[in-house]
C-alpha cells in the first residue's frame, strides 16, 4: 500500500507539471491585453516601461518558470517564514496578482475561510441527510419513500443551482423577509447576536448547494446499498438469526459506504472550485468569486495560481480516493 | 378440428421481431422516462413550431420611445401572455426563441463529447499500443478544473471568434467546442471498457480470421455492440451541455444579449427579479424541466438497454 501510494504521488509531479503548462499555454494563446484598458494618452515608451514592470517583456517559457519557481519555491518559503518568524524568502519575488496590486497567495488565505464556512457546511449537510436516506430508499425500495426521494434526488441535479438560488432569494428574502439575500463578509461573529446574524446569510446558500449534493451522493448511497442487500453474506447473516438492524447497519452498511466514501473523497475538491455559481448568486466573498473577477479583470497570475490550486486538490483528492479505497476494502490489493 | 387458430398461425408466420421493439416495450414500463419523453417532446414541439403559431419577433423593439416604455415589464396579458422584458420584447417568444438556442447548443455540444469519447474509447479498446497514452490523457483531463476552464476558454476566445465569424456563430461555435471538449472522458472511459471485452469475443475472432480488416471490425462488429451505452450517455450528456451552457450565460459569459438563450434571459432578469419574479421564473422552470425529462429518459434508456434488466 505505502509503496503504491508514494508511485502514485511520484505519477502526479509530471501530472500537475503538464496541467500548469496546460493552464499557462492558454493563457498565452489568449488574445487579451493586460494593458489595454489603459488610456491611449499614455506614451508608447511608459507603455514599454508598465509591460517591463509586469514582467511581459520576457519570453513565455522564462514566465512560465518564474511562475513555476514563485509556486514552488519562493511562495512554500514564505508560508514557513510566516509560521516560524525566519526570514528565508524574498517578498519581492512571490507572486502578485496584477488588480489588487498584493500578493496572489495573501489575497486567497483571505478569502478561503467564506468558501470553507458555505460550501464546507453545505457538502457536510448534504452527506449527513444523503446517507440516512440512499440507506432507507434501499430498504426499502419502490415504496412511497423510495420513489418521493427518487424524484426529489432528480429534480435535485436537474435544477441548476442559479434557479434554486435565485427562487429562494425570491421566496424567503424578497416576500418573507425572513433571511438576507446577501451574504454579508464582513460580519464578525462576538456575540450571539452576531452569530445568530451570521447562521441566518448562512441558511440558504448552504441550502443550495446541500440539496445539490445529498442528491448526488443519495442515488450512489442507494445503489451500493441495493448491491449489497442482494449478496449471500446478507442471507446468511438473517439465517443465523441475527436481527434485521446488525444485518442492516453493521453488515450491509459497512460495505455499502466503501464506494461512497470514495464519492465523498472525490467531491472535495469541488468545495473549493466548484461553488463559483453558488458564490455569485448569494454574492458570498469567496474562492469562486475571486476566480471570476480574475477572469474579467484580466488578471493573469491570480486566474493562473488558482486554477493551479484547483487542479492541484482534484488531483491529490483522486489520490486519496484510490488509496482510501484500498485501505477500507481489504479484496483489493494494488501491490 | 385439426386447423390451428389465427394468433398461433400468426405468431409462428410472424418475421423476427427488432430488438429495438424490446428495448421500447422495456422502456415503456419506466413511467418517469415515459412521462420525461413527452414532455421533451412537448417542449421541442413548442419551440420548433411556436414561432409559426406566435409570430412576434423575440428581438422587436418598438422605435417609437414612448411605446417603448408603455410596452416595458407588462404582466401576463392576451397581447402577450407571458409579458413584456425591460425593452418591451415579448416573453414568449423570447422563451422559444431561447429554446431553440440551449437544445440547439445541447444537442450540438452532446454530439461532439460523444464523437470525441466513442472515437478515443474505442482506439484505446482497440488498439493496445496507444491505450496507455489514450486513458492517461483521459485521466488528465478528468483531473482538470473544468468550470474554471471553460470560464477562461470562454472569456479568452469569444472576442477574436465573434470578429473573426460573425457574433452569433463564432459564440455558438466557441461554446459548443469548449463544452464538448471538457466532457468526453467519461464516454470514453465506458466505450473502452466494452471495447476491451467485446474484443476477445468469437464472432470478432471469426471475422478476424477471415481477413476483416481493422476498420470494418470495429466499424461492422465492435461499435454496434457498443451502442447502447452511448446512447445513454448521450442523452445524459444533452442534459449536462444544457446546464453548462446557461451556467455560462447566468455568469455572464455565454450568448450577447440580443441573442437570447435561457440562461440569457434568466441573467438579465435577475437586476429586477424583485420586481418581476416571473420573468427569472419562466426560464428557469423551462431549463429545468428540459433537464429533468431528459434526465428521466436518460434513466429509462439505461435500463431499457440492459439486457439483464429487459423482460424482467
Amino acid at each position: 500500500m505505502l509503496t503504491y501510494s508514494i508511485r502514485r504521488l511520484l505519477i502526479a509531479i509530471p501530472t500537475l507539471l503538464f496541467i500548469s503548462l496546460v493552464i499557462f499555454l492558454i493563457l498565452e494563446m489568449a488574445p487579451g491585453d493586460p494593458l489595454a484598458d489603459q488610456p491611449l494618452t499614455v506614451p508608447p515608451e511608459v507603455r514599454e516601461k508598465m509591460r517591463a514592470a509586469l514582467g511581459l517583456d520576457q519570453p513565455a517559457w522564462v514566465r512560465y518558470l518564474l511562475w513555476l519557481k514563485q509556486f514552488f519555491w519562493t511562495e512554500p518559503l514564505h508560508l514557513v517564514d510566516s509560521l516560524l518568524g525566519t526570514g528565508f524568502a524574498d517578498p519581492a519575488g512571490r507572486i502578485v496578482s496584477w488588480q489588487f496590486r498584493a500578493p496572489a497567495m495573501d489575497i486567497i488565505w483571505q478569502r478561503l475561510p467564506q468558501t470553507l464556512q458555505v460550501v464546507g457546511l453545505a457538502y457536510l449537510v448534504g452527506v449527513i441527510i444523503a446517507v440516512p436516506i440512499g440507506i432507507i430508499s434501499a430498504y426499502r425500495q419502490y415504496s412511497w419513500f423510495d420513489n418521493i426521494g427518487t424524484f426529489v434526488s432528480m429534480v435535485g441535479f436537474s435544477v441548476p443551482t442559479f434557479f434554486t438560488g435565485v427562487v429562494l432569494i425570491i421566496v424567503f428574502a424578497v416576500n418573507l423577509h425572513w433571511f438576507p439575500s446577501i451574504y454579508d463578509t464582513t460580519l464578525k461573529v462576538t456575540d450571539w447576536e452576531s452569530f445568530l446574524k451570521q447562521a441566518r446569510q448562512m441558511v440558504m446558500p448552504v441550502t443550495v448547494l446541500a440539496l445539490f449534493n445529498a442528491s448526488q451522493i443519495s442515488r450512489f448511497m442507494r445503489a451500493s446499498m441495493l448491491d449489497n442487500l442482494q449478496q449471500d453474506y446478507v442471507r446468511t447473516a438473517r439465517a443465523k438469526g441475527m436481527g434485521e438492524k446488525v444485518v442492516v447497519l453493521r453488515h450491509v452498511l459497512r460495505n455499502s459506504l466503501i464506494p461512497v466514501v470514495t464519492v465523498i473523497a472525490l467531491g472535495i475538491p469541488t468545495i473549493f472550485g466548484g461553488a463559483i455559481i453558488t458564490e455569485q448568486v448569494f454574492k458570498v466573498n469567496g474562492l469562486g468569486q475571486l476566480l471570476i473577477t480574475a477572469i474579467y479583470a484580466n488578471d493573469l497570475p491570480m486566474v493562473q495560481t488558482l486554477t493551479f490550486i484547483f487542479a492541484a486538490l482534484t488531483v491529490l483528492f483522486n489520490l486519496i480516493a484510490d488509496v482510501l479505497y484500498g485501505v477500507l476494502d481489504p479484496r483489493i490489493r494494488y501491490d | 378440428m385439426t386447423e390451428a387458430s389465427p394468433a398461433r398461425v400468426e405468431a409462428a408466420v410472424r418475421p423476427p421481431r427488432n430488438q429495438w421493439w424490446d428495448v421500447w416495450d422495456q422502456f415503456k414500463t419506466h413511467r418517469g422516462a415515459l412521462v420525461g419523453l413527452v414532455i421533451f417532446g412537448a417542449i421541442l414541439f413548442a419551440i420548433l413550431a411556436g414561432p409559426f403559431l406566435w409570430r412576434l419577433d423575440p428581438t422587436y423593439v418598438d422605435p417609437n420611445p414612448v411605446n417603448m416604455l408603455k410596452l416595458r415589464n407588462q404582466g401576463p396579458s392576451l397581447a402577450h401572455p407571458f409579458g413584456t422584458d425591460q425593452l418591451g420584447r415579448d416573453m414568449l417568444a423570447r422563451i422559444m426563441a431561447g429554446g431553440r438556442v440551449s437544445i440547439a447548443v445541447g444537442l450540438t455540444a452532446m454530439a461532439l463529447s460523444i464523437f470525441l469519447g466513442t472515437l478515443i474509447g474505442v482506439v484505446a479498446g482497440f488498439f493496445k499500443r496507444m491505450d496507455g497514452l489514450l486513458m492517461s490523457m483521459t485521466d488528465l483531463f478528468l483531473s482538470l478544473p473544468l468550470l474554471p476552464l471553460l470560464l477562461l476558454m470562454v472569456t479568452l476566445f469569444r472576442e477574436p471568434l465573434s470578429q473573426a465569424l460573425g457574433t452569433e456563430t463564432g459564440i455558438f461555435l466557441l461554446i459548443v467546442t469548449a463544452i464538448g471538449v471538457t466532457s468526453w472522458m467519461h464516454t470514453a472511459r465506458i466505450v473502452r471498457g466494452e471495447v476491451l471485452t467485446l474484443k476477445e469475443r468469437e464472432y470478432v475472432l471469426a471475422a478476424r480470421s477471415i481477413g476483416t480488416p481493422s476498420r470494418r471490425l470495429v466499424l461492422r462488429h465492435i461499435l454496434p455492440n457498443v451502442m447502447s451505452p452511448i446512447m445513454v450517455s448521450a442523452t445524459l450528456g444533452i442534459a449536462n451541455a444544457i446546464i453548462t451552457e446557461s451556467a455560462l450565460s447566468f455568469l455572464g459569459l455565454g450568448f450577447p444579449p440580443d441573442f437570447p438563450t435561457w440562461g440569457r434571459i434568466l441573467f438579465d432578469a435577475i437586476d429586477q427579479m424583485q420586481l418581476y419574479p416571473l420573468r427569472v421564473i419562466l426560464p428557469g422552470v423551462a431549463i429545468s424541466l428540459t433537464v429533468l425529462s431528459v434526465n428521466y429518459i436518460g434513466d429509462g434508456l439505461r435500463d431499457a438497454l440492459d439486457p439483464r434488466i429487459r423482460g424482467r
